[in-house]
């Protein structure tokens, strides 16, 4: 019996064997069926970023300006204008830097409808190198006003966010890597709602706060340091960056006093720089790490040996979590006292 | 009167000339209010700019959402304080708003905001955007089978930047003839010269080798613009439209005219005494 994704009508099976790009295109490509305002556009990456499927379906509605991003958003932008709600897909590292600035100011100023999904984001395009990787985007993106930033683990939570984006007002930035990321979900019976994290192991040790590709590595890490090291790791799937789930990050220091966050992208500005504006905000002290990409640009290599580089596979999650749980840290017993 | 009524063609052209006169009455006072303001690029785009607004856009008065009317994307957007103006005596907005410009919470700034300013179709500044929005603007016209235009007055410094050049080639790929460009050809930037800076000639080449109909023409000749607005095809056609509106920097005000010392600035009182009466001498001698 196939199961239903977001109440869509791909199955079970059809994720294991499609890419987060490819159940998004399915996804997008049966919601426009459903509503006509949605348009999609392509800077001559179609076929990469799966936006192509909709383009096959509704010719009508897909643009393609070729390899011209700063237009492409500028196009969009005024498609919004007249109420038509547009999906714009290309690389991440495009939309957040080569078009920065027309993201900026043609789309986030405004506050229009508009939808990015920015695929290859991170160092998920390993073997293209540098320019293609894109460990800067978050930092970029969730600085502009009027923008949501969301990070979804896998190819259900990506269907389950373009979902949401369709009716959430203003400007979305979903950053999806390249697509071959294994699943952190087994069925679509979870809830997505934007804003609101949600905690995929419990714990009481210490909370490990990822995003993205890295979240499936946390989740494992947490169950293998459970049954050998008798640790119990809080995992929180913190999928919005923007507006961030300020009550679950306060919550994980007031009951695990232990963060560390994972993310896919430079530790600067990004998922861990936002944990930690919280955190500083709360005015609790709370021990905290931050694993990404060290303020480094990332080399070139597979995607799997990139992520074990960089600590943001189970084994590096499992060390650095080993590493926090062996430092010592004072506890204060009046410390819930303190303002 | 508002556009083609029954007005002989100089009872028009009196018409705009009047109206252009006034706009160029209201940068020198608007730029007093604001403290200064883009005098030379104002008032060589106000011939420009009334010919659109009062003879060739299909515009409701006092009624700036009307669904079908025209757009406007001022992508010269350094241009605002000679545009702010058409808008309020367009009866969106009161002309009183405007004594407010640069103002704390004002609505009208160096650049013009779509969400504080009634009528204003696009947000604009920084310098290239407009025809991108404009394309897609267009798209919608032909996605909801309107007959509505989009008009876009660019800066010719600003077709310097390169997201014109991805925006002009999709303009006629997509077939957009809704598209009519106007470039403000007064041929200075901040710097100088544009010919000496970067040149953009042959302006009306380059345009047609990217699949544009152009016309080249004086843009202080209310006579050719409306003639040239005359022409324009039916939204439906396929290919895309330039105006290339040769102009002077300063244009109405003598001792600004082609300097580039007036690209911005502010005037005391005794010198916008002086432009206010320049522009009175500058008028184009009346045909009625």
């Amino acid at each position: 019996m196939a199961e239903q994704v977001g109440g869509l009508t791909y199955t079970i099976l059809d994720a294991d064997k499609m890419t987060a790009a490819e159940i998004y295109g399915d996804v997008l490509t049966q919601i426009g069926g459903q509503r006509p305002e949605i348009v999609a556009l392509s800077a001559d990456l179609a076929k990469s970023t799966k936006i192509g499927k909709f383009g096959e379906k509704y010719p009508d509605r897909f643009f393609n300006v070729g390899i011209a991003e700063q237009n492409m958003f500028g196009v969009a932008a005024g498609l919004a204008l007249a109420g038509f709600v547009p999906f714009v897909s290309t690389f991440a590292v495009f939309v957040s830097m080569r078009a920065g600035e027309q993201v900026r100011t043609d789309i986030c100023y405004q506050k229009l409808n508009c939808k990015i999904i920015a695929t290859h984001s991170g160092i998920s395009f390993g073997q293209a190198g540098t320019t293609h990787h894109c460990t800067e985007d978050l930092a970029i993106i969730r600085s502009f006003a009027n923008m949501t930033v969301i990070a979804p683990a896998d190819g259900f939570e990506t269907a389950k966010a373009v979902q949401a984006s369709v009716d959430w007002k203003g400007p979305v930035y979903i950053r999806i890597g390249r697509g071959f990321e294994p699943r952190v979900y087994t069925d679509d019976k979870f809830d997505f709602t934007i804003g609101k994290a949600r905690e995929m192991r419990p714990g009481t040790d210490v909370t490990v706060i990822a995003c993205g590709t890295p979240l499936v590595g946390a989740v494992d890490a947490a169950d293998f340091l459970k049954k050998n090291d008798g640790l119990s790791v809080r995992v929180i799937n913190m999928h919005t960056i923007k507006p961030i789930d300020r009550e679950a990050i306060e919550k994980a220091v007031m009951d695990t006093r232990r963060i560390i966050t994972f993310e896919d992208h430079n530790v600067i500005g990004g998922l861990g720089s936002a944990v930690a504006e919280v955190i500083a905000d709360l005015g609790k002290g709370c021990a905290f790490k931050r694993v990404g990409i060290p303020d480094e640009f990332s080399p070139v290599g597979y995607p799997d040996d990139l992520y074990h580089h960089y600590k943001l596979d189970s084994e590096g999650i499992i060390d650095t979590v080993r590493e926090v749980m062996g430092k010592e840290f004072e506890e204060d017993e009046d410390w819930q006292d303190e303002f | 009167m508002h556009k083609k009524d029954s007005k002989s063609r100089d009872q028009l052209l009196d018409y705009l000339d009047d109206k252009a006169e006034w706009l160029r009455r209201e940068i020198i006072r608007l730029s007093s209010i604001a403290g200064g303001a883009h005098l030379g690029g104002g008032l060589s785009m106000a011939d420009v700019i009334v010919a659109v607004y009062y003879y060739a856009m299909n515009l409701k008065q006092g009624d700036p959402t009307w669904a079908d009317r025209d757009r406007f994307i001022l992508s010269k957007g350094h241009g605002a304080v000679a545009y702010c103006p058409v808008l309020a005596d367009q009866g969106f907005f009161s002309p009183d708003w405007l004594n407010t410009f640069n103002n704390l919470d004002s609505p009208f700034g160096m650049h013009p905001d779509m969400k504080k300013i009634p009528g204003c179709d696009m947000s604009t500044g920084s310098l290239g955007h407009g025809l991108s929005v404009a394309v897609g603007m267009a798209l919608t016209a032909r996605l909801d089978k309107k007959s509505w235009r989009v008009f876009v007055l660019m800066g010719d410094g600003e077709i310097n930047e390169g997201m014109v050049w991805e925006a002009a080639p999709a303009a006629s790929h997509f077939k957009l003839g809704n598209i009519v460009a106007i470039i403000d050809r007064n041929t200075l930037s901040l710097d100088g010269p544009t010919e000496e800076i970067m040149a953009i000639e042959p302006i009306a080449k380059r345009w047609e080798a990217f699949g544009w109909r152009v016309f080249d023409i004086d843009g202080h000749d209310m006579g050719a613009l409306v003639d040239t607005l005359d022409k324009l095809p039916p939204s439906s056609d396929p290919t895309p439209t330039l105006i290339v509106a040769r102009t002077v920097k300063g244009k109405g005000v003598d001792f600004m005219e082609n300097n580039p010392i007036w690209h911005y600035a502010g005037l005391d009182k005794a010198k916008s005494a002086e432009a206010l009466t320049c522009i009175g001498n500058c008028r184009p001698k009346r045909r009625t």
